[in-house]
């Protein structure tokens, strides 16, 4: 009984060895002929669709307010602790509105749960994915960076009632 | 004891009793918005109703006597459908308010919408509307759709507070709340109604939109508005009090807690003006020191004087463990005769309600600890004759702003060498000082305070400082303390420098011979029991939360205060 070395013994074509490396050359060849799915990322930037999760922003209505009310609901269901909320009193008719919102985009983790609790529709995730920062201070968010006009945010919002 | 069945328990009763007592009791829930144990019986929220064998209808828990023998069904299929049918009446016309509404997490209407009612509305059609944000007062805002009839505040006004503000208007779904004509919800006690209103429609507004609830942390302490020492509690976020409420004790406050105590009390704890660490003055100014220095100094200043040139004077808003220290520091390490403390009575402040004359919290306690001059000793007004007639050159004040209270002391003060001074915020006293110790305030310190009526309470840390860790030292915790790291702006944030005053003693005993050896406010307190009378065979565990009343003590004393 012969000691068998290998799991698979080649066979003699395969010893052979150039047909292989032709097969996997005109492989190679044929791709090159076949649409792209790469970009050149910065230049070029992908597009994700509406139900892709990016950065969490606020909604701000067509007259530059915002539409949160402070509740805190957001950063009470935060898993990460990554949303502070000061709310404040206006003399709007939402007598409540945030003196300071901020969300600390290192503590982030994009599960999307704000968005799931808020009752104003005030916080959607958009579609910024490219967030870097050099330093712990810049990661925090305010309400300057937060908020985004509601006519950018639409198809995230109609995503939102369909689906929700 | 006469018996009756609920729930298939039998229950043990007082002749007299309301179902929803007899009840409550044994720990058994009844819900309810209108009844209040300490107001009268209203019964027009009918939440409470239950099944009586043997009567036609189900009545309410609130205003039916226990009988001998009675059967009550608090959880029959025919309860929880009225209770159901009850919550759906009165989330008829109730806005969904919650998300900009303070008593969301705190919300009688909220908790009983999930353990009462099925949580649909068959009602499409527009709700009422009414008037949102009144001012019924300088304190109390309210917000009439929010409210839901129940009339605790009414009542409140009438029976507590004595002085009768509020009042129904209008009938049916039209009903809502007003002042009289010409008043405003301005009594004394006015925002124990927004403590008592079962939904937000009565808030306060000192603390309107300040916090949420569930984002803060609790700790239960004393206030120290006046010698009531009313049991409060002290809620912190961010490091930040927030509010004051009352806590119940039968004893001393019921459920209550006076406006001035619970506005007036606490802001100096997050001012900007607190002592930021030890001070001494330099060249005319104050100058920010390290410990070590300050200690150091101070020790040798205190030297270069003879003993009865230095006069101490201690504090009623100090805890009975500062007093206690500062007493034995002046008396065994400097060995001056010249002791006292000063009374701070306002004629117009007490009440027949809670409100006492004297507003300091530890008065009785300062007496019981015995901070009165020796024989040949001088009081208060003898330590002011004798500095200005230069006997007395140096003089060791603890946690008394003694030159707000007394404007002409300034003149008295200035003519002192040296002036030693423990506050929690700059003032008046620190403004001629030599040197500041920052201490600690009652919101960040361990210690106890005797009330008017012998009675000694604790009072605990609720705000993290240098000196006392939020985690080590087991202060209450909210959410985001227990999660926090010290890169997120909320958890390091406004940790102060200051020490209890026995603390910075303790450390300036250790430059003298005679150098004091505790290390916890317990071991303070121990040997209080030990040495004081009054204080025999007590500890913080005695005392516990609701305080415990001092059986040595002559009452005398205790009436006098």
């Amino acid at each position: 009984m012969g000691v068998k070395k290998r799991e698979k013994d080649f066979t003699v074509w395969e010893r052979i060895y150039i047909p292989e490396i032709v097969k996997g050359l005109s492989l190679t060849l044929k791709s090159m002929f076949k649409p792209k799915f790469t970009m050149k990322y910065p230049e070029e930037k992908f597009i994700p669709s509406a139900s892709y999760r990016g950065r969490p922003v606020l909604v701000m209505e067509n007259n530059g307010e915002e539409r949160c009310v402070a509740c805190g609901l957001c950063s009470r269901v935060c898993p990460p602790l990554a949303i502070e909320v000061q709310a404040s009193e206006t003399e709007r008719e939402k007598e409540r509105y945030p003196e300071k919102f901020e969300i600390n985009m290192l503590r982030c983790i994009f599960c999307g749960f704000c968005e799931e609790v808020c009752p104003e529709e005030a916080i959607v995730m958009s579609k910024d994915y490219d967030l870097a920062f050099t330093n712990r201070a810049d990661a925090i968010y305010g309400k300057d960076k937060l908020l985004v006009p509601v006519n950018q945010l639409y198809d995230r919002i109609e995503f939102l009632r369909q689906y929700k | 004891m006469p018996k009756f069945i609920l729930d298939d328990k039998e229950i043990e009763f007082t002749q007299g009793q309301t179902i929803i007592e007899a009840a409550k009791q044994h720990g058994i829930d009844i819900p309810y918005f209108c009844w209040h144990p300490s107001l009268s019986v209203s019964g027009n929220c009918r939440m409470c109703l239950v099944e009586v064998e043997k009567m036609p209808k189900l009545v309410i828990a609130c205003s039916t006597i226990a009988a001998e023998g009675m059967v009550v069904h608090s959880q029959s299929q025919k309860t929880i459908e009225a209770r159901n049918a009850v919550m759906e009446f009165f989330l008829i016309n109730h806005p969904l308010d919650c998300p900009i509404c303070d008593e969301a997490g705190e919300c009688k209407l909220q908790d009983y919408a999930y353990q009462h009612s099925v949580g649909e509305s068959r009602f499409v059609e527009e709700k009422v509307h009414k008037d949102k944000r009144v001012p019924l007062g300088p304190l109390v805002m309210f917000d009439a759709e929010r409210c839901i009839s129940c009339s605790r505040c009414i009542r409140f006004c009438d029976e507590i507070a004595k002085d009768p503000e509020l009042t129904f208007i209008k009938r049916g779904d039209r009903v809502t709340i007003v002042t009289y004509p010409g008043e405003e919800l301005d009594n004394p006690y006015s925002l124990n109604t927004t403590d008592i209103c079962p939904v937000g429609a009565l808030t306060n507004r000192d603390f309107r939109f300040q916090a949420r609830v569930w984002d803060m942390s609790d700790t239960k302490s004393i206030c120290i508005g006046c010698s009531r020492g009313c049991n409060s509690e002290i809620w912190v976020r961010n490091n930040e009090v927030l509010r004051l409420t009352p806590r119940y004790n039968e004893d001393v406050n019921s459920y209550w807690m006076c406006d001035h105590g619970r506005v007036n009390t606490y802001k100096f704890i997050n001012a900007e003006d607190r002592v930021k660490g030890p001070f001494i003055r330099k060249e005319g100014n104050l100058i920010q020191v390290s410990w070590e220095e300050a200690y150091s100094q101070t020790a040798s200043k205190l030297k270069s004087f003879n003993k009865d040139e230095i006069a101490f004077i201690a504090s009623p808003f100090a805890t009975c463990e500062d007093n206690y220290v500062f007493k034995k520091f002046a008396q065994s390490i400097i060995g001056s005769k010249h002791l006292d403390f000063m009374r701070h009575v306002d004629p117009n402040f007490g009440d027949d309600i809670l409100r006492k004359n004297d507003t300091t919290p530890n008065t009785l306690g300062c007496e019981l600890l015995g901070i009165s001059p020796n024989k040949s000793g001088l009081n208060l007004e003898g330590i002011f004759n004798g500095i200005k007639q230069k006997k007395i050159k140096a003089a060791y004040i603890i946690e008394d702003d003694l030159i707000t209270v007394n404007p002409e002391l300034e003149n008295i003060f200035t003519e002192l060498d040296l002036l030693i001074v423990h506050s929690t915020n700059f003032n008046r006293t620190t403004s001629i000082a030599d040197v500041v110790f920052p201490s600690a305030t009652y919101a960040e310190k361990n210690g106890t305070f005797v009330n008017f009526q012998g009675r000694v309470q604790r009072i605990r840390p609720a705000v993290a400082s240098i000196d006392v860790d939020r985690a080590v030292d087991g202060l209450s915790l909210s959410r985001l303390d227990k999660f926090g790291t010290k890169y997120d702006s909320w958890a390091e944030k406004n940790k102060r420098d200051a020490k209890s005053s026995w603390k910075i003693l303790t450390s300036l005993s250790a430059f003298f011979n005679n150098k004091f050896k505790f290390n916890l406010t317990e071991d303070v307190f121990d040997e209080i029991s030990k040495n004081i009378k009054a204080f025999n065979k007590l500890d913080y565990d005695v005392i516990g939360e609701k305080g415990i009343l001092l059986e040595n003590i002559n009452k005398e004393q205790s009436i006098k205060v």
